[in-house]
């Protein structure tokens, strides 16, 4: 039962009030695409032991998506920010850094 | 025999006696008495029967983890099963039966297992009845499933409620002994909100009946004035009868509050589950003493020593009149002691260290009890109680070197930190060799959201033994400043592990040595898992069954643990524990179900109309979160019949469904029409406004997901129409890729489902109904033809019409706001008067747009069905370079000419077919089965056509129309059936475009 800070609406939401989304910062691939990639975008997904990069929705909120940066490990939440992003904030790499020295995530690190 | 002292009994209120029955027999105890400690005090030692052999059962315990004296509880409406006597209080009138025995307690058939069990080792289950696989299903299965499990499930509804508390608090104090005091008094003077909460009805644990002196007090005054400190601090809440259950992420965690299990009051909540959001978690959940394993372990009298003490300290009750007792520590003396003091007899202290020395040992001797150290139990033998205790060298391999007649064994194998709650979250363990015993590993915690430790292990939870260690760590761990509450240092002895006792036992001593008294699993069950492979803990538990019964092996854990290290020749923290989860103890269903049952389950969605359905005898089928009427059944009438009725009536004249589920979402915005071109297959930002379009929509997968008409209602807006279970999850998908994908496109979503009241007039007489109420609007072919809309006024009410048909008539869905709703169908319904109008549910509708070869979302796709199996792709736009699901639908198993496509299936006898007939081809597949090569997806009567139609998926369906297949029947036979277009009734659509 994780407690996520909602960057919209500044609220410590409680898991219940959140639907949860999978992964963050998938490339989409359409018509066009070669079936690697097609199938990379479809169904190949990160499972991480330790940094972590996940979509969630303020579903019984205010109704905005948002991501989280945690650890699965240790469920410790290094941040979460607006969806609306292709990669994660570069102030929220630096405090991960801080903590998980030399950690990458597909081509963040 | 174990009887009721006459005097003595620290929790018990003599002069209030309490009247309750046993397996039908009336007994008494006293206010204060757990059903455990009445039953002893009344002489009843026997309260059960073991899982597998069926052997005779006494108490062993006085708390939570006692594995052998589960009741059924109560009768009828309150009766529950597996309820352990030990944790149950006495009130007047209490009704209890003892379990798994047949035909009685005191004689048992199945005892006879118990001179089989060389037939019944470990594993047995799958050993024996992996072959003849026949066997299963007619002899073992129907045999272990009649003689299997302990107690019954309920027959009756539950006649008592249940709730819930949410509660958020800087600390959670877990467990109300000494350390848990210290904790939270700790916690609280330094300002915190503390919640602390003790699972039984008494504060202070264990200290009072140990004889604990804390800051100069007796530890049962420190108690009672520490908990009234506490009472009066307003950021404290304090809760008795409240057990944690389980810890869990970011401080989350479960307590279980048993409010009138001890005094039933059907007018108050029976248990309430508290949700607490805790800052920091204090577990100071105390230990568990552990049993010695030598032969007879078993035997009623058999007990655990602190818990001996407990009931001759706190309940004035002797668990029998001469008592040996066992141990390889110290604490076991303190029960010697307490038994001398209340007049019992101790005949011999049996001490299985090699020297019996220390103050608790002096004293011992002091009190004239024999001590014998270096000893240890043979076995212990007698007719379903203790009468004999067979004394051995415990280093030897049991040659008796003494008997000694008693009727209770008072064992004491050392203690086992309560480390669950620590655990369930993540907290690791660390190996303590002194103590012999699993205690937190502080290196180890489990860690919250901000990375750093939340939950903290107190007093003897974590590995704590002396009063004076308890209060310095439980003070520490509440984060206390300043002075801690103080006791003496010990002169403490070194506890001896003994995991086998003698520690040369042979196998026929080993085999008589219980180590799961629940599940019956014995010494010699563990050694046989192990030599035959099983090296993994978490393995040998489930072949062995060890630790799995309801007490999920509180007892027998670290007994098994050991003798499976010692087989395996490793070290116990190498073998390591099985996992802790959560709840500690069983809690009720009813307390996870809380308020959340008969209609606050899940509550009803109403439509405006829903109570004239109400009124007029709907037959009601769920739908979403929806009631919808099925049919309008009349008096006296089938529900088959009505549908016939309501289906004819539509067709010849008129009828009227209650549309208002539908869902309606309006996406407006500069880029909407490109949106929605990228969300339907086909193209909506084309579609004139005035007009109307069926449109699909897929998931990236290909998959349809919902479907429905959209209407264009201006230059920048849209009503998008949703299946009646799908606005929600369509308006979240939506949402979804406006906000994650596409969120520089300027578009709104709003979901306007409840704003209106949606009503289908159809059939022949539907113009006439409504133009029989005025209004302004010109309702003819010509200003509204089929597949537009149009807004005005009908009668008084404010209408958007659409000319949009599910059943193939003419038909006009009008909306009205929901406010207008129920005036607006009582209007429809005079009008109609004269043309008989009939409202009809949700059958007639799925029947007629059966009749019409209409697909339904759910009926027709299951989540692997692409647009192209129903033969949509007229309303897949070619155009669009993309759309959702557009590149899944390209992958080669999409375009697979094999795929199972929809067709229209007419039975040659005019059956109707069974919902979900599979059509089954020449040939088996490679597991034997007859290959399919279609599927039934709706299968109705029509009453139009007079006989059974049906849409389904098949193999390459409509290259092969007129050709015959078989549908084979549960219990034999099949239907024939034609493939023919899934279109039955009015395949031009003459009747609609009127
Ligand atoms: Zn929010």
């Amino acid at each position: 039962m994780l407690i996520l800070d909602c960057p919209y609406c500044g609220i410590a939401c409680d898991e219940t009030e959140l639907s949860p989304g999978g992964e963050a910062h998938l490339t989409r691939f359409g018509p066009g695409s070669s079936e690697d990639e097609f199938e990379g975008y479809l169904f190949m997904r990160e499972n991480p032991r330790g940094v972590h990069f996940e979509r969630w929705r303020h579903a019984h909120g205010c109704g905005k998506w948002f991501h989280a940066a945690r650890d699965t490990m240790t469920m410790e939440v290094f941040g979460t920010y607006p969806a609306q992003t292709t990669e994660p904030p570069a102030e929220l790499r630096k405090t991960i850094s801080e903590k998980r020295p030399g950690w990458s995530w597909r081509d963040f690190s | 025999m174990s009887h009721r002292l006459s005097t003595g009994g620290r929790l018990i209120d003599r002069s209030e006696r309490r009247s309750f029955r046993f397996n039908g027999k009336t007994m008494t105890g006293f206010a204060g008495d757990t059903l455990a400690a009445a039953l002893l005090g009344s002489g009843q030692t026997l309260v059960g029967r073991s899982f597998k052999y069926h052997r005779p059962r006494g108490i062993v315990t006085s708390g939570g983890e006692e594995p052998n004296a589960l009741m059924n509880l109560g009768t009828a409406k309150t009766f529950e099963p597996n309820a352990r006597a030990t944790t149950t209080e006495l009130f007047d009138g209490l009704t209890a039966e003892s379990q798994n025995h047949w035909p009685s307690l005191e004689f048992d058939v199945g005892e006879i297992n118990a001179k089989l069990s060389r037939f019944l080792p470990a594993g047995f289950y799958y050993k024996t009845f992996l072959w003849p696989r026949a066997f299963w299903k007619h002899v073992y299965e129907p045999v272990i499933r009649a003689s299997a499990g302990l107690g019954k499930a309920p027959r009756h509804r539950d006649a008592d409620h249940y709730e819930y508390m949410h509660v958020t608090t800087d600390v959670l104090v877990v467990g109300g002994g000494i350390a848990g005091l210290t904790a939270a008094k700790a916690a609280a003077v330094s300002g915190a909100e503390v919640m602390l909460v003790e699972q039984t009805a008494n504060w202070g644990g264990r200290a009072p009946v140990d004889g604990a002196v804390i800051d100069g007090q007796p530890a049962e005054d420190w108690v009672a004035a520490t908990v009234a400190e506490l009472e009066a601090m307003p950021n404290v809440r304090l809760r008795t009868r409240a057990m944690g259950a389980g810890v869990y992420d970011h401080g989350y965690s479960l307590v279980y509050e048993r409010l009138t299990d001890h005094a039933p009051d059907p007018s108050r909540p029976r248990h309430r589950l508290w949700k607490v959001r805790a800052g920091r978690i204090v577990t100071a959940t105390g230990s568990i003493e552990r049993p010695l394993s030598f032969a007879g372990n078993d035997l009623p009298g058999v007990m655990l020593a602190a818990a001996v003490r407990d009931y001759v300290v706190n309940y004035g009750v002797a668990p029998g009149k001469r008592t040996v007792v066992v141990t390889n520590n110290d604490d076991g003396y303190r029960t010697a002691l307490a038994l001398k003091e209340a007049g019992l007899e101790v005949p011999v202290v049996l001490d299985a260290r090699k020297q019996a020395t220390g103050p608790l040992a002096d004293a011992a001797r002091e009190a004239g009890i024999r001590v014998a150290a270096g000893r240890g139990i043979a076995k212990v033998t007698g007719k379903g109680k203790v009468e004999v205790v067979h004394i051995c060298d415990q280093a030897g391999a049991g040659a008796v070197v003494e008997e000694v007649r008693a009727d209770c064994v008072a064992m004491s194998g050392g203690w086992s930190p309560v480390v669950h709650l620590w655990s369930h979250c993540g907290g690791k363990l660390t190996w303590d060799d002194e103590n012999a015993c699993f205690r937190p590993d502080p290196d180890r915690a489990p860690t919250g959201a901000d990375g750093t430790p939340f939950v903290a292990a107190a007093g003897a939870a974590n590995g704590a033994v002396t009063t004076a260690e308890v209060l310095a760590d439980a003070w520490a761990a509440g984060g206390g400043s300043g002075e801690a509450p103080k006791a003496d240092a010990e002169d403490r002895q070194p506890m001896m592990p003994v995991w086998a006792m003698p520690a040369q036992a042979p196998y026929a001593l080993r085999a008589k040595s219980w180590l799961d008294f629940q599940n019956d699993v014995k010494v010699t069950d563990v050694e046989l898992a192990a030599r035959e492979g099983f090296q993994s803990v978490e393995h040998t538990k489930r072949y062995t069954t060890l630790g799995m019964a309801t007490d999920q092996g509180k007892l027998s854990n670290i007994n098994g643990l050991a003798v499976l290290a010692r087989e395996l020749g490793e070290d116990i923290p190498a073998v390591g524990t099985t996992t802790f989860r959560p709840p500690y103890t069983p809690i009720s269903m009813g307390a996870i179900g809380g308020e959340a049952r008969g209609e606050l389950f899940q509550p009803v969605r109403r439509t405006p109309i829903h109570d004239w359905h109400e009124e007029n005898g709907a037959h009601w089928e769920p739908v979403g979160h929806w009631r919808r009427p099925y049919a309008f059944p009349k008096e006296g009438e089938s529900t088959h019949d009505a549908v016939t009725r309501e289906v004819r009536a539509t067709r010849e004249r008129v009828g009227l469904l209650d549309a208002s589920t539908l869902g309606k979402l309006i996406v407006k915005g500069p880029d909407a029409g490109r949106f929605l071109d990228m969300l339907y297959t086909n193209m909506m930002s084309t579609l004139p406004v005035g007009k109307c379009r069926y449109g699909l929509m897929c998931t990236e997968n290909g998959f349809l997901t919902d479907d429905g008409v959209v209407a264009r209602l201006s230059d920048d807006a849209w009503l998008c129409h949703t299946t009646t279970g799908g606005a929600d999850r369509i308006h979240a998908h939506m949402e979804e890729w406006l906000q994650t994908e596409w969120w520089d496109w300027k578009v709104y979503v709003a979901n306007v489902t409840e704003q209106y009241a949606q009503v289908a007039v159809v059939g022949p007489k539907a113009r006439e109904v409504l133009q029989a109420l005025g209004g302004d609007m010109d309702l003819s072919k010509e200003a509204l033809p089929f597949m537009q809309w149009a807004e005005g006024r009908i009668g008084d009410f404010d209408a958007r019409v659409f000319r949009i048909s599910f059943s193939g008539e003419l038909s006009y869905e009008v909306a009205v706001p929901a406010s207008q709703g129920r005036a607006f169908w009582d209007a429809l319904l005079d009008a109609g008067r004269k043309h008989s109008i009939t409202p009809y549910g949700t059958e007639a509708l799925h029947v007629m747009r059966a009749e019409k070869g209409f697909i339904m979302i759910g009926d027709e796709t299951d989540g692997t069905v692409i647009p192209q199996d129903l033969g949509l792709n007229w309303a897949i736009s070619k155009k669009k370079e993309d759309y959702l699901g557009k590149r899944a639908q390209e992958r080669d198993h999409m375009t697979d000419p094999l795929r199972w496509k929809l067709v229209g299936l007419e039975t040659l006898d005019g059956s109707v077919i069974p919902d979900g007939a599979y059509a089954a081809e020449e040939g088996l597949n490679l597991n034997g089965q007859r290959k399919t090569e279609g599927r039934v997806t709706s299968t109705y009567y029509s009453p139009t056509l007079d006989r059974g139609i049906a849409m389904g998926l098949v193999e390459r369906g409509p290259d092969r129309m007129g050709e015959v297949i078989d549908f084979p029947l549960i219990g034999g036979g099949s239907v024939k059936a034609k493939i023919v277009s899934p279109v039955f009734y009015d395949p031009d659509g003459e009747k609609q475009n009127v």
